[in-house]
């Protein structure tokens, strides 16, 4: 007979699948090398700086926050190095090493810990920290440099550019309509050779991501084909009717944060509803708050704005789109 | 071939190929040996014990006695003396009230039971349970207050490593069919399906050869875990649904696994009552095999059986690795529920450091009864019960397929076979009170 303590006694079922949070959220990161790889390439020195600084500080702060309440200060779920890097990719290449702690302790402490950390965040913490240095520093917030590849060998010198949306949304608003012919450089925005924060500049390289990242069934189509799929929705009728007052439709979409928002902010998991159905409306709403945000709003970039409405319908989502239970009759 | 299908499940690796070719041996048990027959083997009261000590009792005598309409009788599967009626251990109840027999006589006649009874009768005195896990008393299954016009014999087995059902379909495909045969006629069912995952292509092969003579179809289904659970069987193999809280004879079904129906042909040809079952002995065991068990054998005398264990045993489970339930001593008595003894080394066991959940979803695609663990999980967390029966808590058949594919590690089902009681409870109340 063999009978011994040591035998471990558990609820079922005794083997699992082989696919852990931390390997989910490596995934996301490895998605992002080819944005990131593109930002490096043309801002050079700036990205690498604000990479760096704000990987440094957004795991300081969730160190120090764990060691705070006592729990173990674990990062390997490796959730903080993919909000510091979502993070650094809504930052302009020129931010200051301040603006780039007050979004990290933003985003780290305020937009997750406080909430109860891995999970808990009802708001993408990233974007709860681009919105308030957004408000808070918006002069430090919209300056853009043009961009130079780093074969060019200028590393240190920065010409100040201005973001397309940003520049249509001036002329508009200061002349009624838009004046510049072609003001988006369509092949630009595709490849990221316009200014504009960190991570948004390349739409190719974020497809690229987001494709990676459906391929290993982190994130389904649901999201971002009714986030594109709503905001056209409201884009191609606008332009189609008033083509002087907005930009074109297929710059609507490779200009500015929407890929980046599309496929990797609005898909994040913990803050966006649980079931297909959920996520489709989800997406929907995304996309109505961006266009209407783009086309009638104060700022140029509605992406930010838009998910994090949404973030906040989620619960309610969640609560009241309930799937058929098995033989249920309703 | 219809590969129809549930929605959810999961494709854990199934591991069969261990023991799927190793014919089912008889587990012999020597003078002196000892075994513990439980009182309550199934689903509803305990039998009541007819035996004392000191009593001699003989193979297939009987023992415990049903108690009530959902109840089942319990047989001696040897013959020798009662040393005592004590607690064994069991991994559901913790202790359950057993009678220990010292074996005298390694006699292999068996008492029979009275022929000259009904159907009915003979599965009710034969003490004949579901073997597929559920153990419920077959006597009530076989008498629907309603006309039954389908009956699915479940031979999916979709439990990994188990291929007890597998065995018995390929080396006894006659006695099984005509157990069937019987069913059919009592109960005078037209439709007959035998449901077989299609991993098992010898055993549907050998099933197809016999469907002219019987008159039944041969369903291969897709294999996916829990194609054999009752419901997601109905559905695949017939394509009907049966509602919520119901039984399946609700819509005219019903389903019994392939031990289930060879006993009833052994209670039926034979008159011999239910006192063994196979069982699969595998994972870290020198010789993993299945395994012909006289009920009440202790768990080491398998092991023994399979020339003992490989390294030295972390996890010891009581049937398959989904469902199955963790024993604390090899002293523990086979029952008519185990399927299996899958024996685990620290190393076969996973990663269960748990972290918050990340509202991945995975557990709401995966369950197979449209259930949303998540939600569920919060509520049972701060005792919300009221509000799980709202979000179906009742409806959930314990699979553990979300708990399975958690990336989180969170131990889901298992909040919810707690909440489930509870809200039994509470359900049991209101009836009381009204």
């Amino acid at each position: 007979m063999f009978e011994d303590k040591r035998l471990l006694v558990t609820y079922s079922p005794h083997i699992r699948e082989n696919r852990l949070t931390s390997k989910i959220m490596l995934s996301v990161v490895y998605a992002l090398i080819p944005a990131i790889a593109v930002s490096i390439y043309y801002f050079g020195l700036h990205a690498l700086r604000i990479y760096f600084l704000t990987i440094i500080f957004t795991l300081l702060f969730e160190a120090l926050f764990l060691k705070i309440r006592s729990k173990s200060v674990s990062l390997n779920d490796n959730s903080a190095l993919v909000t510091s890097l979502l993070l650094a990719m809504n930052l302009p290449p020129t931010s200051p090493w301040w603006l780039i702690m007050i979004g990290s302790f933003v985003a780290i402490i305020i937009g997750k810990q406080l909430f109860g950390g891995l999970g808990q965040n009802p708001f993408n913490p990233a974007l709860v920290a681009r919105v308030l240095l957004l408000i808070a520093w918006p002069a430090r917030m919209n300056e853009w440099i043009m961009p130079q590849p780093i074969i060019s060998g200028s590393f240190f010198d920065a010409v100040s550019t201005s973001t397309p949306l940003g520049e249509a949304k001036t002329e508009i608003i200061t002349h009624g309509h838009i004046i510049t012919n072609n003001l988006v450089d369509l092949t630009g925005s595709f490849l990221g050779d316009i200014g504009g924060s960190l991570g948004e500049v390349s739409a190719l390289a974020l497809i690229l991501g987001g494709l990676f990242l459906l391929y290993r069934g982190i994130i389904s189509w649901h999201i971002p084909a009714t986030y594109i799929i709503s905001f056209l929705s409201i884009i191609i009728p606008y332009w189609f009717f008033f083509p002087e007052k907005t930009i074109d439709p297929t710059s609507h979409l490779f200009a500015g944060g929407l890929m980046l928002g599309v496929f990797f902010m609005a898909t994040d998991m913990v803050t966006t509803p649980i079931t297909r159905i959920g996520q489709i409306i989800f997406g929907i709403g995304c996309g109505l708050i961006t266009a209407v945000i783009r086309l009638f709003g104060g700022y140029p970039e509605g992406v930010s704005f838009a998910i994090l409405i949404m973030n906040a319908f989620v619960p309610l989502i969640d609560y009241y789109i309930r799937p058929k239970s098995f033989g249920e009759s309703r | 071939m219809t590969l129809f299908s549930f929605s959810g499940g999961v494709h854990p690796n199934d591991n069969k190929q261990i023991t799927k070719d190793k014919i089912i041996e008889d587990l012999k048990l020597y003078r002196d040996d000892i075994v513990s027959i439980p009182f309550s083997q199934h689903l509803g009261a305990p039998s009541s014990a007819i035996v004392k000590k000191k009593d001699k009792v003989q193979t297939g005598q009987l023992i415990g006695s049903a108690e009530g309409m959902i109840s089942a009788n319990v047989h001696s599967s040897v013959t020798g003396v009662v040393e005592g009626i004590t607690y064994a251990p069991n991994p559901i109840l913790g202790r359950i009230l057993s009678v220990n027999i010292k074996i005298t006589d390694e006699d292999t006649d068996c008492i029979k039971i009275n022929s000259s009874d009904s159907f009915i009768d003979m599965v009710k005195n034969a003490g004949i349970v579901g073997l597929g896990g559920a153990t419920f008393p077959s006597h009530v299954k076989l008498s629907p207050p309603k006309k039954i016009d389908t009956f699915i014999v479940n031979g999916v087995e979709c439990e990994p490593y188990l291929t007890c059902d597998y065995r018995l379909m390929v080396e006894k495909t006659e006695d099984i069919l005509k157990g069937m045969d019987l069913i059919r006629k009592e109960l005078k069912i037209n439709n007959v399906i035998v449901a077989i995952e299609k991993n098992k292509p010898e055993a549907i092969n050998i099933f197809k050869k016999y469907e002219k003579e019987y008159a039944f179809k041969v369903v291969p289904l897709k294999v996916v875990y829990p194609q054999g659970g009752e419901k997601q069987l109905i559905k695949s193999a017939i394509k009907k649904i049966v509602p919520e809280g119901k039984l399946p004879l609700e819509i005219g079904v019903i389903v019994h696994n392939v031990g289930t129906v060879l006993s009833i042909y052994d209670a039926f040809y034979n008159q011999k009552p239910l006192i063994e079952r196979v069982v699969t002995v595998t994972g870290s065991v020198k010789e993993p095999k299945n395994l012909n068990v006289k009920i009440g054998t202790p768990v080491f005398k398998l092991i023994e059986a399979c020339g003992g264990f490989v390294g030295k045993p972390r996890k010891i489970i009581m049937g398959g690795p989904m469902m199955g339930l963790t024993i604390t001593s090899t002293n523990t008595p086979v029952t008519k529920s185990t399927s299996g003894i899958l024996v685990f080394r620290e190393e076969n066991l996973p990663n269960m450091t748990s972290l918050n959940c990340i509202r991945c979803g995975k557990c709401v695609r995966t369950c197979p009864m449209g259930l949303v663990p998540p939600i569920m999980e919060q509520f049972s967390i701060n005792e919300m019960y009221e509000k799980l029966t709202d979000w179906h808590v009742l409806n959930c058949i314990e699979c553990g397929c979300c708990s399975y594919v958690c990336p989180s590690r969170r131990p889901l089902v298992a909040y919810f076979k707690t909440a489930k009681r509870e809200v039994l409870t509470i359900v049991k109340q209101r009836a009381k009170n009204v």
